[in-house]
């Protein structure tokens, strides 16, 4: 029997196990639409604007390790999308993003909406597909979502032009796929297996630092195992947050540019490097001719192209992390690395990430903390980007993987809200708060709409300091406090959300934090809480640009000891 | 660092677009293709492309991992340091007269190169071989007047029995025979 190019589309996503997407329609895209009733095994979420199905998507994609699904129509719709696939390409998230294009005899015509999106996406999807033939729909979505979700992970694209979704065909289920040029390492190289374990049992500081690339390949309880059986102390990047137990004695917290003093001096002085799943980016490198100084590096990543593209590497492992550690599990000797463990104690005393100070003011790293217990630390947290989201990493203290959904690589301000609702929508069990500034969240705020129309129950604290907070901090520290185009006129948020149906509160001292977050969670339905913190606090420590990772900026002690006492006669 | 010309070969899917993701990532990395050369393979639907670029060793083998990264290459090889042939092919059209045209006749014969048009004030000749040969010839033919070159840039070939292998099995190849 002959089916639609929608109705193809439509069993081919359900083959996939899609149940739910995040899109808005469009005049290209209406005969999709109208077929879509057909399966109601598909939930689709109508966002308000399409870098909110592409993040949410992503949101999704994180919280649930599943493909996340968003759809657009030709044209705005399709470019609203690109900073949202731009952020999936960048963190390695799986997408599978879907756009309507004009039909095929005004295509390359210049039509009205008429973009070529392929085009414009080639460098920030993983691949991308135009549907020519409605015939060839089935084998273009199994393709696109073996793609995107194997090997790294990535944002595929499919344009689907007008007509090829009305044009008959015989639904063909596609056979096995025929991908000459697509390779995926599985496991490391025995040898280089054999070389890494090596440097591992002589070294006397060794140090892992774990990346996403732990969490995609679902190896946390490997990481575990081998941590323990070496005794290596572990310390994250910004998105392997927790791959490794935060609450675990060899855990070190995050590095980096904000990362905590210790995990940074670590760096300084380690001797050997395991880099897991992680791609050295600048803001954990610093500086990168001071980086690691005394340290042989062994790093181990799927992507043949992550190794050596920024650091020297010793021992370059290409392999499926899960895999690599397991066969390295085998081949390393139990460690003991006492010196060098009391050495990271005596820095985690005296660079100490766990002091807030005592201020009289609303804190946001307290408001974090006060989340951290009432959710017991067991929430899904996400952020948008900028300042609120460093102290949500710091201060938030994280046990499990996929708990922890941030934009790392682009640093996408507004995608807090819209991730923060793939990630209830894929995860609807689990208590899920956006940690937003008053600037990121004015990206996307529109959401809140589809929280609402989609009854997606997910608790927002806004982190208001009434500044674009960490351009900010940058003139403050390096540009002589000239505050150029970062103070902010925010609306009244409470104002906003119940404009939108949405229940909210304003918390302006510290006191009614607790019970603000506590009245949030008993709320069946969404929640705004518009935190008045601090203006003008900084994130710190902060590792200045172009320094070495261990030339950390801590917090001014100054301030400290002397500001609350001053209030108190 | 220092740069130096690599000749690299892709085998690729013959698919709509493949030439765009190519090129876009040797722009994005910032490199210059000094020339491409696409044709059809031993396979069918399998393209070969020759490509020239300059750059160092780490900064070419980058880009070479990028490409290889991409779903429609099938596999990408630096062929650089090998024992290949290359040649390519250029038509010229210069100037002649009768009392220029033998000067220019004797001159093709010399390089092994063919005329293949004749016109009242002009020759076409058409020359193949590595890029020396044919800059040297070039270098002759200016003094008579050089109006239209078309060069097709290098295509190159792996001498031997061995093909344009990926590298990492080269790597292992070498590897074994230490």
């Amino acid at each position: 029997m002959k089916k639609t190019g929608a109705q193809i589309l439509c069993e081919s996503l359900i083959e996939e196990g899609v149940d739910v997407m995040f899109g808005f329609p469009g005049g290209v895209l209406l005969p999709f639409y109208d077929t879509l009733p057909q399966y109601p095994q598909i939930r689709h979420i109508l966002v308000r604007h399409e870098q909110g199905a592409a993040h949410a998507a992503d949101g999704y994609a994180r919280a649930t390790g599943k493909v996340g699904v968003c759809m657009a129509t030709s044209g705005p719709g399709a470019t609203n999308l690109v900073t949202g696939i731009a952020n999936a390409y960048l963190d390695s998230s799986p997408i599978v993003a879907l756009t309507g294009q004009v039909a095929r005899p005004f295509i390359g015509k210049d039509a009205f909406q008429e973009i070529d999106i392929t085009g414009i996406t080639l460098p920030i999807t993983k691949h991308s597909y135009v549907a020519m033939e409605a015939g060839s729909l089935s084998g273009i979505v199994k393709e696109a979502f073996y793609l995107a979700r194997t090997g790294r992970p990535g944002p595929v694209l499919i344009d689907l032009p007008k007509d090829v979704q009305e044009e008959q065909a015989e639904l063909h289920h596609p056979g096995k796929l025929n991908l000459p040029g697509y390779k995926i390492p599985t496991k490391g190289h025995p040898m280089q297996i054999k070389s890494a374990a090596r440097l591992i049992n002589e070294a006397q500081r060794p140090l892992i630092v774990a990346g996403r690339g732990v969490i995609i390949s679902r190896a946390s309880a490997e990481l575990k195992q081998f941590a323990e059986t070496g005794q290596i102390p572990v310390i994250t990047t910004l998105l392997g947050v927790g791959s490794f137990p935060e609450n675990h004695v060899l855990s070190y917290g995050m590095a980096g540019m904000h990362g905590s003093g210790y995990a940074n001096k670590a760096l300084e002085n380690t001797d050997l490097l395991i880099a897991i799943g992680m791609r050295f980016d600048d803001r954990i490198t610093g500086k990168v001719s001071a980086f690691a100084p005394h340290a042989r590096i062994v790093h181990i990543d799927l992507d043949p192209a992550e190794i050596g593209k920024n650091v020297r590497v010793d021992v370059p492992i290409v392999g499926d992390v899960k895999a690599v550690l397991q066969a390295m599990h085998e081949v390393i000797d139990a460690g003991e690395h006492i010196e060098w463990i009391k050495q990271l104690d005596e820095w985690r005393k005296q660079h100490p990430l766990t002091d807030i100070k005592d201020s009289a003011g609303l804190l946001p790293q307290y408001i974090i903390r006060q989340l951290y217990e009432a959710t017991g630390g067991e929430a899904i947290i996400v952020t948008g980007v900028g300042q609120h989201q460093m102290w949500a990493a710091q201060h938030y203290f994280f046990n499990e993987p996929n708990n922890f959904i941030s934009s790392g690589g682009l640093g996408t301000m507004g995608f807090g809200l819209p991730a923060s609702m793939g990630a209830k929508v894929g995860r609807p069990e689990k208590t899920v708060w956006c940690i937003d500034g008053d600037g990121s969240l004015q990206m996307t705020i529109q959401e809140l709409a589809t929280l609402v129309q989609d009854n997606i129950a997910v608790k927002i604290a806004v982190m208001n300091n009434g500044y674009l907070g960490m351009v900010r901090q940058w003139q403050d520290l390096f540009y002589d406090k000239r505050y150029v185009a970062t103070p902010l006129s925010c609306p009244d948020f409470v104002k906003i959300a119940e404009a939108y149906r949405i229940p909210g509160l304003r918390v302006t001292r510290r006191e009614e934090v607790k019970a603000a977050i506590e009245q949030a969670m008993e709320h069946d339905g969404p929640f705004l809480i518009d935190f008045m913190v601090e203006p003008e606090e900084n994130v710190f420590p902060m590792v200045p640009p172009g320094a070495a990772i261990a030339e950390f900026i801590e917090e001014p002690k100054k301030e400290v000891s002397t500001w609350p006492r001053q209030s108190t006669p | 660092m220092a740069t130096t010309k690599h000749t690299l070969v892709a085998i690729v899917e013959d698919k709509p677009g493949v030439l765009n993701r190519m090129a876009s990532l040797f722009r994005r990395r910032g490199f210059n293709i000094e020339s491409i050369a696409v044709g059809h393979s031993e396979v069918p639907h399998l393209s070969r492309m020759t490509i020239i670029v300059n750059g160092s060793n780490a900064m070419v083998e980058q880009v070479r991992k990028q490409l290889d990264k991409l779903i429609d290459v099938v596999r990408v090889s630096d062929i650089t340091g090998d024992n290949i042939t290359v040649r390519e092919l250029a038509l010229i059209k210069v100037k002649a007269n009768s009392a220029t045209r033998s000067e220019i006749i004797e001159i093709t014969d010399i390089f092994r190169a063919n005329i293949v048009d004749v016109a009242s004030d002009s020759l076409t000749i058409e020359i193949t071989g590595d890029e020396d040969k044919i800059d040297s010839m070039l270098k002759l033919l200016r003094g008579f007047g050089v109006r239209e070159i078309a060069r097709t840039g290098r295509v190159a070939m792996v001498r031997g029995n061995l093909g344009a292998v990926p590298a990492e099995e080269k790597a292992a190849r070498s590897r074994a025979k230490k």
